[in-house]
């Protein structure tokens, strides 16, 4: 579609009903409701930074830096590049935080937010390494097929160009103990000559036993100590976390997704998204990937898997389910109509028009050319077609869960799922959509009332500048649903993509965030890698818009490094980013026309004992004064009362704040029966009016 | 209202596509980047030549002919797919073949990077002796691509095309069982990105081909 029409389309369109499968049908239509439309600006801030690995120009709004660690000696290679020792996602716990490495992890101590302190620096390789924590125990995404249970390096990796690593990661480390103990705090110790010298050295490798077998495939030793699943470890100690156990699974664990039974406190689930090829049988007698999934239940693919932890003996862990979310989302021919069908509603032939009205076409309309074995060649391509092994969505590459409200979001490769996980070792699909605007579905976030739910597009796949000039601002960001729960529907609403132009040396596009806990409003925190990070307020589905947000120059401005922030999160006061190259920050959000002190305030008021982002909290605001005064702003912005009569409130509840007892609590409540009559009288923001009303009773209320 | 890709993009990527690939490059990476002409038949493809691995290197032989291999499956795709404005295809089918375009334009400047990172032959797209890689379609078969129009390219581009990835993940699934194959991080998360990807686009262009067989509930 053209720009200009783009721009014209309505701004709502919504899809009706799940796009299951066909979700390229009725393109025009999805391509009809982008909000945002066109390309990136060109004239922001943020583009044009200089580039530099620890001197790149910055640019900053509503946000501000205020703590920067680069990462633990041991990941921290010169120069910067490649994904060997890429920093990955976060989880946090009290006040540690915990963040991935594709080559183990970090624990910093942000007792002091602005000076994160190293704690721990676990040297493992665990591709890629997202971490989940819950008590004493740590979770850890592995996937690669050279991430061993002794946590030894594979052979030559940090050889071969990655310089500045030193010899001692080019060996293999030849025990296979258990608990090879963490780096210490502050010392790097395990790096160079510790490897070294606790390996077997680079000549050594050709012996046998350990790997071996890589440069120039000359030997081939039976692989039985891979770790391709969840590494469990015990952080009761914080200083030296223990590698506990390792729940191999078929696929692998790309990410993890971590939901507490709701009525056994000693237990946890861990949904596992694998997206590696399926292990061979000969590895893992339980994997196969023969066969259509129809007439063999064990492939190993089109299923989630739930693994089961005993928090008391997490030895026990195991994968006690496999749902099958998948199914039916393909090869309705033969297998009837998906369940969650709705009919179409308002797509019906625009919808067909698109290829169902043309068939397939016969080989006779190749060209007036052809010839007869071009046709029998062609024939024999159709026959395959038809014969193609379903190749619908088979895994999901990230899952979102929302324990509070029993519901998970499923970004599965091709489409966007709505889970059922009341049961939680027994996920059910309730929906899924598709939308032709999006290449690759990675990530979930909900809104804290549930009503609605965000997916990302990791178009390019996270190495790939997808933030150019020619990238469409409806590719490669977020697209927003409303969630029908009576219906099992969801509906399609505006896209976000973080909107300055980059080069084509960054690495670009949506990846992990998390919501900022401002009472009245749904916020977002993102990373975009090299675009930088940004938060944004989705609270109108049709109407996404950046508050803040901050951005480096590349990394490399002659060459793509890979880098940038894998996530943005809240938590307990401040955001945190897990920068793939460069190490954590940490920010402070700022003030301004479209985010106020109060609102600010008022996020901070929310504490979490815990935070693992792809488990969502349910957030409660404990009754306060910025919790007040954040609705009296936003009715204020959005003019949802007249401004003499917020100006009235804003000092009524000035004068309340100075009293106290029940003087307090007569005044407060004065408020809010003075906002009951405003609702009478038909205000233009009546649900914001009603929710200060309730935060004001509930601050009269806890007045003693 | 379905208004067509606009004519210009195979022009517009292949623009940014040499500047990805050649910003601070040198003469010999910038020639050797992927020019090919998008709407011409002429793609390239590499010689198989490798350079001797280091004996402490962090990738195979496999690993090299992997991405060495990939670049020139990729070229193919690229001519492919650039043909969409100019061959009336479907405005949905062309919004996906500017989307694999840019895709892999981009897969294309980072294999070529991570072979000049280690020292490896970069693919020249642009090599006049293809050699076939799994799924790739046979000049003939590429000339009638090019030759059709209308719902007629839809069909061979969607056939050919299921062809081409289902080619793509045969080199996957090679890479993977060759010993040692595709351990290192980036080739690890690179070909498992193409697995996925591409297992994702077959369902959408299995289903432009025949929806009636793979089924959409709003029918």
């Amino acid at each position: 579609m053209k720009i200009s029409e783009r721009l014209n389309a309505p701004r709502r369109r919504p899809i009706a009903g799940p796009l299951v499968a066909g979700v390229l049908l009725g393109a025009a239509s999805l391509h009809a409701q982008a909000s945002l439309g066109g390309y990136g600006s060109t004239t922001d801030p943020r583009v044009g930074l200089k580039g530099g690995f620890l001197d790149a120009a910055t640019a900053a709004k509503g946000m501000e830096l205020v703590g920067h660690v680069p990462k633990a000696d041991t990941f921290n290679i010169a120069p910067p590049g490649g994904l060997t020792f890429a920093n990955s996602d976060l989880a946090f716990q009290g006040n540690f935080v915990f963040q991935g490495n594709f080559s183990g992890f970090m624990i910093w101590d942000v007792s002091d937010p602005t000076k994160p302190k190293l704690r721990a620096a676990f040297d493992c390789p665990t591709s890629q390494g997202d971490p989940s924590v819950y008590g004493n125990l740590l979770f850890i995404s592995s996937e690669s097929t050279g991430d061993r249970r002794d946590c030894s390096t594979p052979a030559g990796r940090g050889g071969g160009g990655r310089g500045g690593r030193g010899g001692g990661r080019g060996a293999a480390a030849a025990d296979s103990a258990a608990g090879r103990g963490a780096a210490g705090a502050d010392t790097g110790a395990r790096a160079g000559a510790a490897r070294g010298a606790g390996g077997r050295g680079a000549g050594g490798r050709g012996g046998g036993g350990g790997r071996g077998g890589r440069a120039g495939g000359a030997e081939v030793l039976p692989d039985t100590g891979k770790s391709i699943g969840i590494r469990i470890f015990d952080i009761s100690d914080i200083d030296h976390p223990k590698h506990v156990f390792d729940v191999q699974t078929c696929r692998g664990s790309h990410t993890n997704t971590l939901v507490p039974d709701p009525l056994d406190k000693g237990v946890v689930y861990i949904y596992v998204q694998g997206t590696n090829p399926i292990r061979p049988s000969s590895e893992m007698a339980s994997c196969t990937d023969l066969g259509p999934v129809d007439t063999n239940p064990k492939n190993a693919r089109f299923r989630l898997e739930v693994i089961r932890v005993p928090l008391a003996h997490p030895e026990k862990s195991a994968v006690v389910a496999m749902p099958r979310v998948f199914d039916k989302l393909e090869g309705v021919a033969s297998h009837g109509q998906p369940e969650g069908a709705r009919g179409g509603g308002g797509r019906g032939g625009g919808g067909r028009g698109g290829f169902g009205g043309r068939g397939i076409p016969g080989i006779d309309t190749l060209t007036p050319t052809s010839t007869a074995k071009d046709s029998a060649r062609y024939q024999r391509s159709m026959d395959s077609v038809r014969d193609l092994p379903r190749t619908g969505p088979q895994q999901c590459h990230d899952l979102t869960a929302y324990p509070a409200i029993g519901l998970a979001g499923g970004a599965c490769a091709g489409l966007g799922l709505l889970l059922d996980i009341k049961d939680p070792a027994h996920p059910r699909r309730i929906t899924a959509v598709g939308d032709s605007n999006f290449s690759f579905w990675h990530s979930a976030t909900f809104s804290n009332d549930g009503k609605k739910i965000l997916f990302t597009d990791e178009l390019g796949g996270g190495t790939a500048p997808e933030c150019l000039t020619i990238d469409p601002m409806d590719w490669g960001g977020d697209a927003i649903f409303t969630i029908d729960r009576l219906e099992g529907t969801l509906t399609q609403h505006a896209y976000f993509k973080m909107p300055a132009v980059q080069t084509a040396q960054e690495n670009c596009v949506a990846h992990n965030g998390g919501l900022v806990p401002v009472p009245g409003r749904d916020i977002m925190a993102q990373a975009w890698y090299q675009g930088g990070v940004d938060v944004y307020d989705w609270t109108d589905p049709n109407h996404p818009f950046e508050i803040a947000y901050f951005d480096r120059g590349p990394i490399d401005s002659t060459r793509l490094v890979t880098g940038g922030s894998w996530c943005l999160y809240w938590y307990n006061g401040r955001l945190y980013s897990s920068e793939i190259a460069r190490g954590l920050d940490v920010f402070e959000l700022k003030p301004g026309p479209l985010l106020s002190q109060n609102e600010i305030d008022a996020a901070k008021l929310v504490h979490l004992d815990r935070y693992n982002p792809q488990s969502q909290p349910k957030i409660v605001w404990p009754a306060a004064f910025p919790v007040v005064r954040s609705y009296l702003d936003q009715l204020v912005r959005d003019k949802g009362l007249p401004s003499l009569r917020t100006d009235e409130l804003e000092r009524d509840i000035n004068a309340a704040e100075k009293l106290s007892g029940a003087a307090q609590r007569a005044a407060l409540t004065k408020v809010a029966t003075g906002l009951d009559a405003d609702l009478l009288k038909g205000p233009k923001d009546v649900p914001r009016v009603k929710a200060m009303a309730a935060a004001v009773r509930a601050l009269a209320g806890s007045i003693r | 209202m379905r208004a067509r890709i606009s004519g210009a993009f195979p022009a517009v990527i292949a623009a940014a596509l040499v500047a990805t690939a050649c910003k601070g490059g040198t003469s010999d990476q910038t020639k050797s980047s992927a020019t090919a002409s998008p709407a011409g038949g002429a793609m390239g493809m590499g010689s198989m030549a490798t350079n001797p691995i280091p004996a402490d290197a962090d990738y195979t032989l496999a690993d090299v002919q992997f991405m060495q291999g990939m670049i020139t499956h990729h070229a193919q795709a690229l001519v492919m797919t650039a043909e969409a404005p100019t061959h009336g295809a479907n405005p949905s089918l062309g919004t996906l073949c500017k989307r694999m375009y840019m895709a892999q334009s981009n897969e294309i400047a980072l294999m070529q990077n991570w072979l000049k990172d280690r020292s490896q032959p970069v693919t020249d797209p642009n090599d006049p002796h293809p050699m076939m890689m799994p799924g790739m379609l046979t000049p003939q078969q590429i000339a009638q691509l090019g030759a059709s129009k209308g719902a007629t390219w839809d069909s061979l581009f969607l056939i050919g095309m299921i062809q081409h990835h289902e080619g793509a993940l045969k080199m996957v699934a090679d890479l993977f069982a060759s010993p040692g194959g595709g351990q290192g991080a980036d080739i690890f998360a690179f070909a498992t990105g193409i697995d996925a990807g591409q297992r994702v686009e077959i369902s959408i262009m299995q289903h432009m081909l025949n929806p009636a067989a793979t089924g959409s509930p709003n029918q």
